[in-house]
């Protein structure tokens, strides 16, 4: 209650509100009030002599205004009054109530996690690849997956263009389960960059030698060439076995499994794209929006995609 | 066009044109929505192209119907009742004809930049600046016409149904220009002059404005004339029009913020723009009950006269949508129906029934009278269009109804540990049968469109053949 003039607009724009505000609503009630009744007497019909003029012929009566419909006016304007003493209305007046939408945010989350937290809470204290054997853990966690997480890694979670598949065997970012909880708590930011500087021959080379990690058809000559520009600009990150670095996303080239190949795009173009292009991968912080201890529940879950059963 | 049908005192020319092209932009628009419709059930339609995507058709759906379609029906209906109801012609037929190709020349600028991907962004506010800018002088010279005629009224009262074309005409100049100021960058992109939740509440102050006075007051001077014409009874209640006129306008500027609910916008804005909005139900009610209650001894020809069955449908269609609206700006409410089909069919509730059903009735009493003939070529296909109408009305808004509240409450819906019981995904899924029914009514809409203009296009062809002047009194 100490707070009913919240002061986020100036006092004259404050005010201008306030008397436009109560002026509209009293031009609204005067307007009612002045044309309450006529001093005419209905016929036998029920309606009261016309106007007297005509417009094309079109006549009007001078009805009174339905009873009803009067009350029903006043009605709502008098409820208005009643809302704008409640509620935050007229300028800096915060209303009696104190409601705002943001308190209003806060007590149904602070509501929610009263009664949410102990259900997740009591997960907390299960190591994840004990908890991924917990069917019914897991119901609860595949919820939290399919709302939060399965936009860009897909229902199925096999991910698409750009997002990891998370059923695979594959970790960009290793697969334990303190690496998994750590992906989804802190996010990852991918950054392959661009070689473009290279020159289109080289990336032409390098392109052969990629593939031929995979043991795909490639280009045996350039593949060569691509070697030794392989060993000076890619093997810091990637390994010089291509097999690359989960310390720092980078992925392995060896396994024949291409996080950018667009849909209907060939594994050499896509490779190709990544070198003159470089990429930007990035997974958002989940901590902030769904907490510790989902974050918990969804890490379990996630490994338990990539466990044989 | 024959001269014989020149009517010796009055500009029937641009109102003729104006009332053709009201029917074939409704039959384009209405095309368009069925497409769209089709294209949420089957979404290939788009066909994978740029020009034909949800999200560009969109925009050509909407300014073809409430420009193009109510446009043209708002300019000849008013052109019309202002002559007849001031008996004077109209003043400057050289700038109503420029309103007439200039409103058109802006129809097909959107047609043609529209599908290309050029827009503002702004909702029934798409088109780029150098299109607005034509829309502005087509207004002006629009209100200097309209204006100017009743200046030069042979009457000595100004007829309730000028009021109500008179201050949709100013508001729109308004709300138009204001909305539409930005900084242009290129020949066809520009910047917004606002920014944030300021150009966010000045676009919906603009958006619920577009609704009450273009969509609302422009179409109840449409009603104030045709309705107690076609029904030959005077008008209910003069006093009630001047309440409800003086009301309506006041209030319908405040109702905006309800578009923008649990928004960035602050929580003294939000609560103006509900309670002005409850206030509005009476006043739009106020209109409802003038036009029904013009009818009180003319009920029975109801039974023979499918025009004035159109012009009491959309009177019942228009009170039925005033007070969904106002339940809809209700906060408690508005959190359950926002972003849902629920308000896709409380628009359409109101551009179908209310909008399109006034207009077609008034067409129906218009186009043969502006061809020197007292009745359409086929009273019965009137009929048929009516139902087919009425039918593909109610088969859009009660699918809409049951797919808004379906996806609002499967959206909030919780499983017992807190987690979402439904994906978003899964509320598309069961919105499919609603889309399928939503799109039989707008094909029912479509067919009813095409027979009227067959039956147009009938007395049209019948009064050219017959050639003669006009028995007319000014």
């Amino acid at each position: 209650m100490n707070n009913l003039w919240d002061d986020s607009l100036s006092g004259f724009w404050s005010a201008w509100i306030i008397v436009i505000t109560l002026g509209s609503l009293v031009f609204a009630f005067w307007l009612l009030y002045a044309n309450r009744k006529t001093d005419k007497t209905p016929d036998a019909e029920g309606n009261v002599e016309t106007t007297g003029h005509a417009a094309d012929g079109i006549e009007e009566y001078d009805n009174p205004l339905p009873r009803w419909w009067l009350q029903l006016y006043i009605g709502t304007i008098v409820f208005s009054l009643g809302y704008l003493l409640l509620y935050p209305g007229l300028g800096n007046f915060a209303g009696l109530l104190g409601w705002t939408q943001e308190g209003q945010w806060e007590e149904e989350v602070a509501r929610a996690e009263e009664r949410f937290t102990p259900i997740f809470a009591q997960y907390q204290e299960v190591p994840i690849p004990e908890l991924a054997q917990d069917d019914e853990a897991m119901q609860v966690a595949e919820r939290i997956y399919q709302n939060n997480c399965a936009v860009c890694h897909g229902a199925n979670a096999e991910g698409g263009y750009g997002f990891p598949n998370l059923t695979d065997d594959d970790w960009l970012y290793g697969g334990e389960p303190e690496q998994i909880v750590t992906s989804l708590e802190q996010g990852r930011n991918g950054l392959m960059p661009s070689w473009q500087q290279l020159g289109a021959e080289n990336i032409e080379n390098v392109t052969q030698f990629v593939l031929s990690l995979s043991g795909l058809e490639h280009d045996a000559e350039r593949a060569e060439q691509g070697a030794s520009t392989y060993a000076s600009v890619c093997t810091a990150c990637h390994g010089p076995e291509g097999t690359g670095n989960q310390g720092l996303g980078a992925p392995n080239l060896t396994n024949d499994t291409w996080l950018y190949q667009a849909p209907g795009q060939s594994v050499a173009d896509s490779i190709r794209q990544t070198l003159r292009n470089g990429r930007n991968g990035h997974m958002p912080a989940q901590e902030a929006y769904i907490g510790e201890e989902r974050v918990h529940l969804v890490a379990a879950y996630v490994y338990s995609l990539s466990q044989e059963d | 066009m024959s001269t014989a049908l020149e009517h010796p005192t009055y500009n029937y020319k641009v109102v003729r044109q104006f009332a053709i092209m009201t029917v074939v932009w409704g039959i384009v628009g209405m095309l368009l929505g069925v497409i769209l419709a089709a294209q949420l059930v089957w979404p290939q339609l788009n066909l994978d192209l740029p020009w034909t995507s949800f999200g560009r058709l969109r925009p050509l759906h909407t300014n073809a119907v409430i420009f193009a379609f109510g446009g043209s029906a708002l300019f000849a209906t008013s052109y019309y009742v202002v002559q007849r109801t001031c008996q004077t012609r109209l003043f400057a037929d050289k700038l109503a004809a420029f309103t007439f190709w200039g409103w058109q020349a802006v129809i097909l600028s959107a047609v043609v930049t529209l599908p290309l991907g050029y827009t503002t962004t702004k909702e029934y506010a798409e088109l780029e600046w150098p299109i607005n800018i034509l829309i502005a002088v087509v207004w002006v010279s629009y209100a200097i016409v309209f204006l100017g005629t009743i200046k030069l009224r042979r009457t000595s009262h100004i007829y309730v149904a000028n009021w109500f074309f008179a201050a949709f005409i100013l508001t729109v100049a308004v709300l138009h220009i204001v909305n539409n100021l930005s900084i242009p960058v290129t020949a066809f992109y520009s910047t917004s002059i606002y920014a944030g939740t300021i150009d966010a509440m000045v676009q919906w102050w603009y958006g619920h404005n577009a609704v009450g006075f273009f969509l609302t007051a422009g179409f109840l001077g449409m009603m104030y004339y045709f309705v107690p014409k076609q029904a030959e009874r005077p008008v209910y209640s003069y006093r009630l029009s001047i309440v409800h006129f003086w009301a309506l306008i006041m209030v319908y500027m405040w109702a905006g913020p309800h578009h923008l609910h649990y928004t960035a916008l602050p929580d003294w804005a939000q609560s103006l723009g509900m309670i002005m909005s409850i206030i509005l139900l009476a006043p739009s009610w106020g209109g409802m009950i003038n036009g029904m209650m013009t009818l009180s001894g003319a009920w029975h020809k109801l039974r023979t006269d499918p025009t004035l069955r159109f012009l009491v449908v959309a009177l019942s269609f228009y009170g039925m949508s005033t007070f969904e609206g106002p339940m809809m700006a209700v906060k408690t409410v508005n959190a359950l129906s926002h972003y849902t089909d629920w308000t896709i069919g409380h628009v359409h509730a109101g551009a179908l029934g209310w909008v399109a059903m006034i207009t077609i009735g008034s067409m129906y009493h218009l186009i043969p009278r502006l061809f020197g003939r007292t009745e359409m070529h086929s009273v019965g296909l009137i009929a048929v269009h009516f139902w087919l109408a009425t039918i593909g009305t109610v088969l859009y808004i009660a699918s809409m109804w049951v797919n808004g509240i379906l996806q609002g409450l499967m959206w909030r819906a919780i499983n017992p540990d807190g987690t979402l019981m439904y994906t978003f995904i899964e509320a598309v899924e069961a919105s499919g049968p609603g889309y399928i029914v939503r799109l039989v009514g707008g094909l029912f809409w479509v067919v009813g469109m095409l027979i009227m203009a067959y039956n147009v296009f009938m007395t049209v062809k019948r009064s050219e053949a017959a050639r003669q002047p006009i028995p007319q009194t000014a």
